[in-house]
């Protein structure tokens, strides 16, 4: 029993990894104010060219780092049309996953099926005399270096968003876009960089599928990943920290979903929880005193213009 | 002295929009040449294969028919709710749960139908389910002022998993061989078709006339006057004394319910079994948004743009079929296509006036 539950916590880590990736940079992006639908389009997209650079050039760092620009680029659109334009970010959000779910079908299309050569996949760190621990090394020490950064940027992103300036003037640009411009923050250069680190975090979550965990390249493997993220950032309540326990807990819920089937558990039904608990979180957090409490970003969704306040 | 300035529109004129949505689908087009012809594709090619495939043969016709059924039931629903201003997001959830009450009553129903109450039966269950679905975003937004797009899309994936729940486990048919369908429907449940075709023509009958009952309901009546109401001028509305409870039951209502009916339609009339999740649907829910946007929320219009997406779809069967292309490359042209339309539409809130004006002899400054 115990090496059952020591397995699936450590196998929870690579499998929460890439929604840690994702729901980090979508915190980003929500706490400035642009709720980015496309996730999932950003995380195929990533997965895709990762692996085909991954695969071409034997390096997958190169895989993660164009993955990375790939995603970026995606949110611009996204970032355009909901920052100059002021269009409807729910529909010009869920435009970016079709677009990137065709796109990644398309790019793909020669990569059903190929292996990755063994030069292109990250191997798993044995941290020195820590891995050894008994029962605590293998727990936390064993893992492949993409899971170690997602882990370091929790603190980084967190310390960013609650001690520095620049994060106070994202939370101020999603609370109180007008405000904020009156005192002096370039709203829009700051929605912009937020929705590019959410793009770039989700195009990273996907080639951490693709070249990591996998590792392949699968039409459509993201599988819904991308809206468990949107899920998550709510469930998070919007904050790193809580993102990473958010993460790994639904990592974990997929891990054990086949293990718990002979127990009578339907790994479906389990499938269904972190889009339940979303749903139960928003309606406990609906007050406004709540809202406020728990720092909800006022002005999510919301266009800015100087023009019309 | 002439001056050019942009200014802002505020009414638009009737083809203005028209032309706006042409030329919004025509860039979104040669942007997706571009990016084909940069993945070595040649896109006149490509083109030509959706419009044959679609379009260009009777059979081709059919098939469009055939997608264009879901997408018209859903895109009259999403139209009404969209006017409204409620974004109901999760149509192709409630599609899903219309496609299984549609199989309780076919398989499991406790008691038994006389055959000609059977497809009614599956309609008015597949309504009421899809409603109920959509009901549940809707009180969460009337009552606790939960964002309705959120909980309509969390509810999409609920909704996933529960068909593949029931596929997997308790509805697994007995002689489908370890596939993840239902057992066949009895032959009372089937819809049938236009000889030939898959066109379960029922269906087909049952969204046209949820189109021009859904006109006349937005025009033409008291609850549809308010619905347009709290969608331009939600502060309005509430002045007016319009409960926006009222209003948001209503469109969810309708808009679920017609989406469930889209899934019943689905699995009685095609598949005739419930199968996996995107067996019975490859996001038609999702789809219809764009065919409600780009028929610019007027349900008659839907009736057009649905055929026209119906069209896109069977193009991208046709593009698997002659150019290898997977089949999720279409939902490319769909996201472009709704990238240019909601850039279009806010270009088309501008215009740009050219006027003579006489060079002002003095200006005349007023300082507070």
């Amino acid at each position: 029993m115990l090496e059952f539950i020591l397995e699936a916590l450590r196998a929870a880590v690579p499998a929460g990894t890439p929604l840690l990736f994702g729901t980090l940079g979508e915190i980003y992006a929500e706490r400035s104010g642009i709720l980015n639908l496309g996730v999932e389009g950003m995380m195929l997209v990533g997965a895709v060219m990762g692996f085909s650079t991954a695969f071409y050039t034997g390096n997958p760092w190169a895989g993660i780092a164009v993955a990375a620009l790939m995603g970026g680029l995606l949110s611009l659109i996204h970032a355009f049309i909901s920052i100059n334009l002021r269009g409807n970010q729910v529909v010009s959000g869920l435009a970016l996953t079709m677009f990137g779910t065709g796109l990644s079908g398309l790019l793909g299309r020669r990569f059903i099926g190929v292996p990755l050569p063994p030069s292109a996949k990250l191997t798993v760190i044995h941290i020195p005399f820590l891995s050894d621990i008994p029962v605590l090394g293998p727990l936390l020490f064993r893992f492949d270096p993409l899971a170690y950064i997602a882990i370091l940027l929790v603190p980084v992103m967190w310390f960013i968003l609650y001690k520095t300036s620049l994060g106070i003037n994202i939370r101020s640009v999603g609370e109180d876009p007008a405000t904020a411009d009156a005192m002096g923050v370039n709203v829009f250069a700051i929605r912009y960089l937020c929705t590019f680190i959410g793009g770039m975090l989700a195009g990273i979550a996907g080639a951490y599928l693709s070249i990591v965990y996998t590792p392949s390249w699968i039409e459509g493997m993201t599988a819904g990943a991308g809206w468990i993220v949107i899920a998550l950032t709510i469930f998070s309540l919007w904050s790193p920290l809580r993102a990473i326990l958010g993460a790994y807990l639904f990592g974990g819920v997929k891990v054990l979903q086949y293990r718990l089937q002979p127990y009578g558990i339907s790994p479906n039904l389990l499938n269904t929880l972190p889009f339940i608990l979303t749903i139960l979180v928003l309606m406990f957090a609906s007050g406004e005193v709540m809202r406020r409490r728990i720092g909800a970003p006022s002005a999510l969704g919301l266009a800015y213009s100087r023009e019309e306040k | 002295m002439v001056q050019v300035r942009i200014e802002r529109r505020y009414f638009i004129p009737r083809w203005a929009r028209i032309v706006t949505s042409s030329i919004s689908i025509f860039l979104a087009l040669m942007a997706i040449a571009i990016v084909l012809w940069t993945t070595r594709i040649d896109p006149v090619q490509a083109y030509k294969k959706i419009f044959i495939g679609s379009f260009g043969s009777l059979y081709g016709l059919s098939e469009t028919t055939v997608k264009a059924i879901p997408l018209l039931l859903c895109g009259v629903g999403l139209a009404l709710a969209f006017k409204a201003q409620f974004w109901n997001i999760g149509a192709e959830g409630q599609l899903l749960m219309g496609a299984i009450a549609a199989t309780w009553v076919a398989l499991f129903f406790p008691l038994k139908l006389p055959s000609w109450a059977m497809r009614p039966a599956m309609f008015a269950a597949g309504f009421i389910a899809g409603a109920l679905w959509a009901l549940i975003p809707a009180f969460l937004r009337a009552k606790l002022q939960v964002n309705e797009v959120i909980t309509s899309l969390m509810l999409v994936y609920v909704a996933i998993e529960v068909v593949n729940y029931l596929v997997y486990g308790p509805w697994k048919g007995a002689k489908e061989w370890g596939f993840p369908y239902s057992d066949k429907f009895p032959d009372s449940a089937l819809l049938p078709t236009i000889p030939g075709t898959r066109i379960h023509y029922p269906t087909l009958v049952l969204g046209i006339a949820a189109a021009i009952l859904a006109y006349f309901f937005l025009m033409r009546t008291k609850w549809g006057y308010e619905l347009r109401v709290t969608g331009d001028n939600p502060r309005a509305a509430l002045y007016a004394g319009i409960p926006y409870l009222r209003v948001a039951l209503m469109v969810m209502i309708i808009s679920g319910g017609l989406a469930g009916m889209a899934g019943v339609g689905e699995v009685a009339g095609i598949h005739g079994r419930l199968r996996y999740p995107q067996g019975i649907s490859p996001g038609y829910g999702f789809t219809a948004i764009i065919v409600a946007w780009l028929a610019q929320l007027n349900p008659l219009t839907v009736i057009l743009t649905s055929f026209l997406f119906g069209g896109l779809l069977v193009g991208g069967d046709a593009l698997k079929v002659s150019l290898g292309l997977p089949v999720p490359t279409i939902h490319m042209f769909n996201g472009a296509i709704l990238f240019f339309l909601i850039g279009g539409e806010i270009l088309m809130r501008y215009r740009i006036s050219i006027s003579l004006v006489r060079a002002k002899k003095e200006e005349v400054r007023v300082h507070f």
